[in-house]
């Protein structure tokens, strides 16, 4: 079920729905990589939810995206930290928002290089919808209809509790 | 003052000289390459960034290291790389420097790696490109002259950086032949650019270009003074070609006066840096014994080159 948001829904809760979703696949022992910045920040939540004693990969997509020749790199890209390895593995990949599947696409490429995974899942606080390619997420927390001049953004705060913003774009 | 390194928008189009780039360029550039030394460490050294780019290394001088990492850093990016040893080529049979240039933009070029005897030539042909209505296509220095070797500066200073943390509490001795060199130019930019508060030059008379204190930088004839207690000391490579002339007596007599042995290194503080832009001629301006040692980082210097030189062609190419 999808609506225009009012309030915005705490985030916090919405991690806990999203590890509840994961944990009766925790048997396939999968591995938790987050999209910066706030899918890493969501993985690293779902990890001491679910009490995964493993360290999570980090994703950074620049050097993958499909939108260089438009853009240019982005100033500030992070590095890609897989700590585990790939080959043969089952991956949750983690994102704050699945929008137009884009970024979904350069990770999975990115993931690739690293060797050949055994599935890869995706798991993501919000789906926005709009997808522009065939993309869909295996665990969401929030399905929400937003129109296209906003954005919600995942923030962390001080204290380290992560709260949904929107922005206009 | 109009940069033809940058576009309207302030950001990089080509890499010509440190000389004029903002801090925050460099940082970015420092940044970025920290991403890339991750992927040199995979199984798949590659990014898909420069996919269907062509690259030409145009090297009008030769340089067989600096072509080299060019070629891998942009092979690692997935462009198609194709060297062109100029020597060899069209120059020796009479065509200038911009029609080379132009037919090469008519074969699709997407980058242009210059090294060139003559200062400014990268520079020339960057103004060229503006003219003939290509930016779209983006240019490298490889070294120019004595003017700058940007790559080599920046790699410094990632190596330093690396070592080093922060900038702003350093003390760097650049050690050797300042005159001629186009690595010390680019150093000396880059440090004072990204906050070093003491920058040192040490070598004798005949090799230090005049003025050097304008760049803000300390001068010292004398080695055993330059090197007290300093952080990170950049020796350069003695060119044999300065040996012959009036400028210096011999090999030896170098190596007794500005040579780094161990016994000067230990004027610098225990914890100091000893990098090489190299290649290096041992006894000449460097001891062994320094040179294979636990303070040099002159292997990781090739290293991190690597990386610097994807960072700066990945972002030039998208501006």
């Amino acid at each position: 079920m999808s609506s225009h948001p009012e309030i915005l829904p705490d985030a916090e809760a919405q991690c806990r729905h999203l590890a509840d979703l994961i944990r009766p696949q925790l048997s396939r022992n999968p591995a938790l990589v987050g999209i910066y910045s706030g899918g890493a920040w969501i993985a690293e939540r779902l990890r001491e939810l679910l009490d995964l004693p493993e360290e999570i990969g980090l994703i950074d997509v620049s050097f993958y995206r499909d939108d260089f020749a438009e853009k240019g790199l982005h100033p500030q890209c992070k590095p890609t930290v897989i700590p585990f390895d790939v080959e043969g593995r089952h991956l949750i990949l983690v994102d704050d928002v699945l929008y137009t599947g884009r970024t979904t696409r350069a990770a999975i490429n990115e993931l690739f290089d690293y060797g050949r995974p055994a599935s890869i899942e995706l798991a993501v606080l919000a789906d926005r919808g709009g997808r522009e390619l065939p993309v869909a997420a295996t665990y969401g927390a929030w399905a929400v209809e937003l129109n296209d001049h906003e954005n919600l953004v995942l923030g962390k705060q001080d204290d380290g509790r992560l709260v949904w913003r929107m922005e206009n774009a | 003052m109009h940069n033809p390194q940058l576009n309207k928008d302030g950001e990089l189009t080509h890499l010509l000289s440190i000389e004029g780039l903002p801090q925050r360029i460099l940082t970015q550039i420092l940044d970025t390459a920290a991403s890339f030394m991750e992927v040199s460490a995979r199984d798949v050294k590659k990014v898909p960034l420069l996919r269907g780019k062509s690259v030409f290394n145009l090297f009008f001088e030769n340089s067989t290291r600096t072509r080299t990492t060019f070629e891998i850093a942009a092979k690692r990016l997935s462009a198609d790389v194709i060297n062109l040893d100029i020597n060899k080529s069209s120059a020796s049979k009479g065509e200038t420097l911009l029609d080379t240039i132009d037919n090469l933009v008519a074969m699709h070029a997407n980058l242009f790696v210059v090294r060139h005897a003559s200062s400014g030539a990268p520079y020339l042909i960057a103004e060229h490109l503006h003219r003939v209505g290509r930016d779209d296509v983006h240019v490298v220095n490889a070294g120019d002259g004595r003017h700058a070797h940007p790559t080599q500066g920046l790699l410094d200073m990632y190596t330093i950086r690396h070592y080093k943390k922060d900038f702003t509490q350093l003390r760097v001795a650049i050690v050797g032949d300042i005159l001629h060199s186009r690595v010390a130019r680019s150093d000396i930019h880059a440090l004072t650019t990204l906050g070093v508060p003491e920058v040192r030059a040490i070598g004798p008379e005949t090799l230090l270009p005049k003025h050097l204190d304008k760049l803000g930088v300390h001068v010292f004839h004398d080695m055993n003074e330059g090197l007290k207690d300093v952080d990170v000391v950049i020796m350069l490579r003695l060119q044999n070609e300065r040996m012959t002339g009036a400028l210096l007596p011999s090999a030896g007599e170098y190596f007794r006066h500005y040579g780094l042995t161990p016994q000067k290194l230990a004027l610098a503080k225990p914890d100091a840096i000893v990098m090489h832009p190299g290649p290096m001629n041992r006894g000449v301006e460097i001891h062994s014994a320094v040179a294979d040692g636990s303070q040099a980082v002159i292997l990781p210097q090739v290293t991190f080159g690597i990386a610097v030189r994807m960072a700066v062609m990945s972002i030039v190419a998208g501006n």
